[in-house]
């Protein structure tokens, strides 16, 4: 178990470590971050001044060894660009907001996912596993933010029952958390119920049936413990779609959270909030699949021998 | 504690009736056939919109701005879906939108394709030190939030067409990397990949000739689905003001130019996303069809 938690958190530093120089170079593509900071009528040997102020003259590579330095040391990004304030307090601020949103969007997910999925692979081809295949067929086609701005209108201006923007009382958290939801449902019901499927194939389930077991005793004691492994791995996955889908969510709701602003940032060119937002969502996502990994691995013995 | 055989899941699953499984198969036929009718639209459209759509897309007339689309009471039938901010057919903007989703969609594919299937052709039949590199790379993007980096990309390159197939086909790659490598693995120690071996024939012509047709069709499958995947990203982008930019017709645009009218024209967002969830719906499920008829053993599941 230590050897496949070692090789796994070294995959995982690894991983962290190449997001962290693609977002780093992302600056240098074409852009000169001397001219982005200066008013366009600066002389030439303020810009060059400027530069060997900033350390801008400085190699790339070494500038990246600088920047990871001040990250990994003090979780220093340097200063946003438009706000003149830490990138990294900008982001605290905003974190909370999309946690919140994210973590309710996954409890409504699941709460759908496991028992939909689950049911349907018991009776499979059944009405509902059909009507349930066909509802994630239709949500896969559906753009999220069209979904949630079709509920804002339904809602929020025909029915007047729910809030349509901002993030002040428990109302407001409904309406968005159920569009972030639609985003990761379709798949993750698709898994749960094959990943059932999977299980209620092996021999144990057929010898725990031939030996004469109640049914609902075979479900419980044997298929659920294992379908179990299949939905923290997919939960895992599915993290970093749940992020990608907050950054649309935020924007269509105007929740104050990191990834209403990272679009404004990009917009705007405020490249160290950028670079913040990316290194803290990739930490998320790097640091949930190490989670669901390492717990699948508790439950299955078998994956940590692979 | 008594129970009734005939609900025993056992039973149901170890003989799905006949009668539910042939149900299943015509449906399946049907959304297939109704996926590619919708595909066949989409791309008759795309072709052929200055001949059928009633209007010109960037012809702006304050006079005629926000008008009712004709089905509601005080629209005219000049105008069917009505009139945007700008006073501009919305019908003509949404059919002269279906060319640049399916020219985005098609070319951000065949970018993610090339780069996709040859990073996985390589990991999977060379194994070792080249798999654990490009295993890695992929491991690498998954955890990257794909808007982020699509975003950046285009903000860092400009907001061009072109620069969002870039974006686009650099940040979709590594689903066909995965599969590939997969798939390549599974064939790589198969008989007939040995005797092309000790014939002597070349890496090259094995994994073109031996290995790649055994792929294809899981990567069409694949393909058509990613289409309709690049479809809606594609719309996001432009939705949250990097992707296309205005005035050029795009789906993305035009929701976020309805978004801004939504408490009192809601037609001006409704109707661009019922365009690009019918395209990417019809995708979907000529894709789902298709993989019926490829792939036997996923029609099990």
């Amino acid at each position: 178990m230590r050897t496949f938690i070692i090789k796994q958190l070294i995959q995982a530093v690894g991983v962290c470590l190449v997001i962290s120089m693609i977002s780093f170079f992302l600056l240098f593509l074409n852009t000169d971050p001397a001219l982005l900071l200066l008013p366009p009528e600066a002389e030439v040997q303020d810009i060059a001044k400027f530069k060997k102020q900033m350390g801008l003259d400085r190699p790339v590579p070494v500038q990246y060894l600088d920047f990871l330095r001040k990250v990994v040391l003090h979780g220093d990004f340097g200063n946003s660009f438009v706000a003149k304030v830490s990138a990294a307090k900008l982001v605290r601020e905003r974190l909370p907001a999309t946690l919140e949103l994210a973590l309710a969007a996954l409890i409504l997910v699941n709460l759908v996912a496991l028992p939909v999925g689950i049911v349907s692979a018991i009776r499979r081809y059944s009405l509902m596993d059909n009507v349930a295949t066909f509802t994630a067929l239709l949500g896969q086609a559906m753009p999220l933010y069209w979904f949630g701005i079709m509920l804002i209108i339904i809602f929020g201006v025909w029915l007047r029952w729910l809030p349509i923007s901002g993030s002040d009382t428990l109302a407001h958290l409904v309406l968005p958390a159920i569009t972030l939801a639609s985003w990761i449902l379709p798949i993750n019901m698709r898994m749960v119920r094959s990943g059932m499927l999977d299980v209620l194939n092996q021999d144990y389930i057929r010898t725990a049936r031939a030996k004469g077991l109640v049914e609902r005793k075979v479900l419980i004691k044997h298929a659920f413990k294992n379908a179990a492994i299949p939905v923290i791995t997919i939960t895992g996955m599915q993290l970093g779609a749940l992020l990608g889908g907050a950054v649309v969510t935020e924007t269509v709701f105007a929740w104050p959270g990191l990834g209403r602003l990272a679009v404004d940032s990009i917009r705007m060119g405020d490249y160290p909030v950028v670079q913040a937002i990316v290194v803290v969502f990739a930490l998320f996502v790097v640091i949930g699949n190490l989670a669901a990994d390492i717990l699948a691995a508790l439950i299955d013995p078998r994956i940590r021998l692979e | 504690m008594a129970e009734i055989p005939t609900s025993n899941p056992e039973i149901d699953e170890a003989a799905p009736s006949m009668l539910s499984l042939v149900l299943r198969k015509m449906w399946h036929l049907r959304m297939g056939v109704l996926g590619g009718l919708l595909i066949f639209c989409l791309i008759f459209i795309a072709l052929f919109c200055p001949y059928l759509s009633p209007h010109d897309p960037f012809k702006q007339d304050i006079t005629k701005r926000l008008w009712k689309p004709a089905f509601m009471e005080g629209g005219k039938a000049e105008y069917p879906l009505g009139t945007d901010h700008l006073g501009r057919d919305l019908l003509t903007r949404i059919l002269y939108g279906t060319r640049i989703s399916l020219v985005v969609g098609l070319a951000a594919v065949i970018l993610m394709l090339t780069v996709g299937v040859t990073l996985g052709l390589v990991a999977g039949y060379f194994g070792g030190k080249a798999d654990a590199v490009i295993s890695f790379l992929v491991n690498c993007m998954m955890g990257f939030p794909f808007i982020l980096l699509a975003m950046s990309l285009v903000a860092v390159l400009g907001a061009s067409l072109q620069n969002i197939i870039i974006a686009l086909g650099l940040t979709g790659w590594p689903v066909f990397t995965r599969v590939t490598r997969i798939e390549t693995m599974k064939l790589r120690d198969r008989e007939f990949v040995l005797a092309a071996k000790s014939l002597a024939f070349s890496t090259r012509r094995i994994l073109a000739r031996h290995i790649l047709p055994n792929l294809l069709p899981a990567i069409l499958v694949l393909a058509t689905v990613e289409v309709a995947r690049a479809i809606i990203r594609e719309s996001l982008l432009s939705f949250l003001g990097l992707g296309i930019q205005p005035p050029t017709p795009s789906w993305g645009v035009m929701l976020a130019e309805g978004r801004d009218y939504m408490l009192l024209q809601w037609w001006l967002a409704a109707f661009p996303g019922m365009a690009i969830f019918m395209s990417a719906l019809g995708i979907n499920l000529l894709g789902d069809a298709l993989r019926d008829l490829v792939d036997p053993y996923l029609r099990k599941t």
